[in-house]
């Protein structure tokens, strides 16, 4: 069910304050965050987020397509460490 | 012979049917081009007149998207999710469920045929 458009995007009000802190600030460095639900507004593109896994804040540098998903879409929560013992190599 | 949208011909069937032969068109769009050129439902795609057949071929290029269009639309789509790096493009990439299915059994029209492990035996 696709959300009601007279609700906006939803987005976790720390988020605005932060990203509006660096704009200001003018250095591009690493915003942490762990809001996962929150929608990636316009004015976020070219900023950098540290999105929270679960574990640790992985940096998700924001471009113009990712407008409109979600933060946590870009920062997997979970590590598939291959089958057997096959290839240890296979790891990300 | 009858040639709309491109390679599709079909003959010899009712038009609403032969015209879901074509990509893109499913029984709603055929039924909706039907009743928009006035086609009654048992005429024979051998039975139309040139001059509905333009007319058919006029409104499935004017309204639908079909065909070679419609599925380069949908593989960049993909294309797309894959090359932001997204969950939903991460699961393309590997051929797996993207909407969260369960892929400890079943899953398989996206992991085609199970393959079987070496070395597991019977017990």
């Amino acid at each position: 069910m696709t959300r009601s458009v007279w609700k906006g995007p939803f987005v976790d009000g720390y988020i605005l304050k932060k990203a509006e802190k660096t704009r200001a600030s003018g250095r591009n460095e690493v915003i942490k965050i762990w809001s996962r639900r929150s929608t990636i507004l316009p004015h976020f593109v070219g900023l950098t987020f540290g999105v929270h896994n679960g574990q640790k804040h992985i940096p998700v540098s924001v471009s113009e397509d990712m407008v409109g998903h979600k933060f946590g879409e870009f920062a997997p929560t979970r590590t598939f460490p291959g089958h057997g013992g096959d290839k240890k190599a296979v790891k990300k | 012979m009858a040639r709309i949208a491109g390679v599709n011909i079909p003959t010899q069937k009712r038009v609403v049917i032969a015209l879901q032969y074509i990509h893109g068109i499913g029984p709603k769009f055929a039924e909706k081009i039907c009743t928009g050129v006035g086609i009654p439902a048992e005429r024979r795609v051998s039975q139309l007149t040139d001059a509905e057949v333009l007319q058919i071929r006029e409104a499935i290029d004017r309204d639908y998207m079909v065909e070679g269009d419609l599925r380069r639309e949908v593989s960049q789509n993909i294309k797309r999710l894959m090359d932001l790096g997204c969950y939903r493009g991460l699961r393309h990439r590997k051929g797996l469920p993207v909407r969260g299915q369960r892929t400890h059994t079943n899953a398989r029209t996206r992991k085609g045929p199970a393959k079987p492990i070496a070395g597991k035996k019977k017990a």
